[in-house]
């Protein structure tokens, strides 16, 4: 009785250290979002303050809103086109038996283990060549080859399971390679598709070293590179409110994506179609 | 329009190893021809080889009296029903059974009137709305065959179509491939299976394979009646052809043999005089064998009884390698341990040669014709 007394409290105990820590940091955000003037430097678990100007203050000045749609542009142009190039080499990686498939998906793999860091200076070099650098296609080409091993993958193993006799079924209707991909494995693939797309999408928005290399003026950069560049009235003044005011807003996005495509992440979605 | 198939020395090999060894096939338009085989017999390969699923190594390939070996299987005619239905899991039924048309540009109205058509014969019309995963498995192989229909074939293959459906299911989809064989007619079919009452039933013709070789072609009475070698006379009828081994005594028809142990046996057989002395085998059916008082075939300890209902299998020890299984009248009682004699006439046993090739049979070998 005892013993299963203190399992459960234990249990709980965990479950809100757990939540704690990983909501903590985010709650201390939004807090501090809120307050202005002096305030921002007192120390208060709960809200005292509610004012809008540090938001109004992000959206009016400088050039926050711009960055923004800088950002949404560079995240929504990786998604689309790492999910085109992804899906299309997956069929070939998954589907068609060719010579050294093994060793390319290996290296395809290998191409994520070099850090960002290793590649910045040689990438730096090609965005100048290609006459990219300060424009959102030099963040759309680096953040797509750093995001297209991990979705390559992901969609290759997705599709390696299935059914090869539905493809067949398809072949013998008649379908192309290219009709094959579109009209019966992409509705199959929603759930790879949907969680690979929102993972890349993160990962673009979120990015920063990239962002801040590749592009010089403020009409050009992405948000994370914006907010650590905002200033406050004199050198010596950092505008946590301002900071903390924009990374709220630039998380918005990323939470109503989730909560939308949540419930298109539709399960067992390949039932029926065969003897399962 | 001519729809017969004909193979010609057609080969497979993935890489170095050899799947089919050169299979030689005409097959008439209008045809249920069924292939059986044991797994790995090559059987599938084959039927995907037809269909276009795969490259044929070697060999020519005609339907309708033109080599399809190139053409995409779209082009050649075919439609497959899949072991598993692969049905599309987000369409509709009827989304299902008019992709083919809708990639072949056909008209609304005419995918309209064809998807309704195959949907009347095979009786899935309640059901168009449904996607596969709200069916049955019977329903959902209707509709595969119904998808199949729709394409209008020439040929029609089925790749194991009943696998995959309980016993009772499987009686009733067989009757219905067996009604849609006559109402089209002109259609000529190809049927894979394991399954040797599948083969009986639906074939006009059987073609059994065995390591990528074809053993027989022939009708199911044929090849029941007369199979061309060891192996079509084990894999066809249920329970297994009886086979012991025996040396040749004498030649001409009938023939005699000597088993290992016993008395010499006479079989309605011709056999050549080059053959005295030399070992062959010789097979009885179980449902030929039956008991006797007097000297029999076999004498044994019956060892294992199997009560079926309607008859009664029983295997009798008589001292050879594997027991001998008899089939007779489930009113015959049977008592385990019991001794058992049992005899055939000559006119019902096989005779075979070292190698496994059937003599002739003297009554039987003109009758199939």
């Amino acid at each position: 009785m005892l013993w299963t007394y203190t399992k459960t409290t234990s249990f709980y105990l965990l479950v809100a250290v757990i939540v704690l820590v990983s909501v903590f940091p985010f709650y201390y955000a939004i807090l501090t979002s809120f307050k202005s003037g002096t305030a921002l430097f007192e120390i208060t678990y709960l809200p005292t303050h509610f004012s809008l100007d540090n938001y109004i203050s992000v959206l009016t000045t400088g050039s926050f809103v711009r960055n923004f749609g800088n950002s949404i542009l560079v995240a929504t142009s990786v998604v689309v086109l790492a999910l085109f190039l992804a899906v299309t080499a997956a069929f070939a990686l998954a589907r068609v038996s060719f010579r050294g498939r093994g060793l390319l998906l290996m290296t395809i793999l290998a191409v994520s283990m070099f850090p960002q860091i290793a590649v910045l200076a040689g990438l730096f070099e090609l965005v100048r060549a290609f006459g990219l650098f300060n424009t959102p296609f030099a963040l759309i080409f680096s953040y797509t080859i750093f995001t297209l091993p991990f979705t390559v993958w992901v969609l290759t193993t997705f599709m390696r399971d299935l059914p090869v006799e539905i493809e067949e079924a398809a072949i013998v209707d008649g379908a192309s390679p290219w009709v094959i991909i579109t009209k019966v494995f992409m509705p199959l693939m929603w759930p790879a598709l949907v969680t690979t797309g929102l993972l890349a999408f993160i990962a673009a928005w979120n990015e920063f070293l990239f962002a801040l290399t590749f592009t010089s003026s403020s009409e050009t950069r992405t948000v994370p590179v914006a907010i650590a560049l905002l200033s406050g009235a004199s050198q010596y003044e950092i505008p946590w409110g301002r900071i903390m005011a924009a990374s709220v807003i630039v998380t918005v996005p990323l939470v109503v994506l989730v909560l939308i495509f949540q419930r298109k992440i539709v399960q067992g979605l390949t039932a029926g179609g065969v003897k399962g | 329009m001519s729809a017969g198939l004909k193979l010609n020395q057609v080969k497979k090999a993935y890489g170095a190893v050899q799947v089919l060894h050169g299979i030689d096939l005409d097959i008439k338009s209008g045809e249920f021809v069924v292939f059986v085989g044991p797994s790995g017999c090559g059987k599938s390969t084959l039927l995907r080889l037809i269909a276009g699923l795969e490259d044929i190594t070697e060999g020519t390939l005609e339907i309708g009296g033109t080599v399809v070996n190139t053409l995409p299987p779209s082009k050649r005619g075919i439609a497959m029903v899949f072991q598993s239905y692969a049905l599309y899991p987000h369409m509709t039924v009827y989304e299902n059974m008019a992709f083919g048309l809708k990639l072949a540009k056909a008209s609304p109205d005419e995918q309209d009137k064809r998807v309704r058509e195959a949907a009347d014969m095979l009786q899935i019309t309640p059901y168009l709305d449904r996607l596969p995963k709200q069916l049955s498995g019977g329903q959902r192989q209707r509709v595969a065959i119904g998808r199949a229909i729709v394409r209008d074939p020439k040929v029609f293959l089925f790749d194991e179509p009943l696998s995959n459906l309980d016993a009772a299911l499987r009686v009733a989809t067989r009757l219905e491939i067996a009604k849609l064989h006559e109402r089209m007619a002109d259609t000529t079919m190809v049927y894979v299976t394991h399954d040797q009452v599948e083969a009986m039933t639906l074939a006009d013709r059987i073609v059994v394979l065995n390591y990528g070789v074809v053993e027989q072609v022939g009708t199911p009475m044929e090849l029941y009646h007369t199979p061309a070698n060891l192996f079509v006379a084990r894999f066809i009828g249920s329970p297994a052809m009886n086979i012991v081994s025996a040396t040749i005594t004498s030649s001409g028809a009938p023939a005699t043999v000597q088993p290992k142990t016993g008395n010499p046996v006479t079989i309605n057989a011709e056999v050549d005089a080059t053959y005295v002395d030399a070992e062959a085998t010789f097979g009885v059916r179980p449902e030929d064998l039956v008991p006797t008082n007097g000297p029999g075939l076999f004498t044994g300890t019956v060892s294992i009884v199997e009560k079926l209902g309607e008859v009664t299998l029983a295997y009798l020890d008589t001292g050879l390698p594997d027991p001998i299984t008899v089939k007779i009248d489930g009113d015959v009682e049977i008592i385990k341990g019991a001794t058992m004699t049992v005899t055939a006439p000559a006119d019902r046993l096989h005779l075979f040669d070292e190698t496994g090739a059937a003599f002739p049979r003297m009554q039987f070998s003109h009758a199939a014709e």
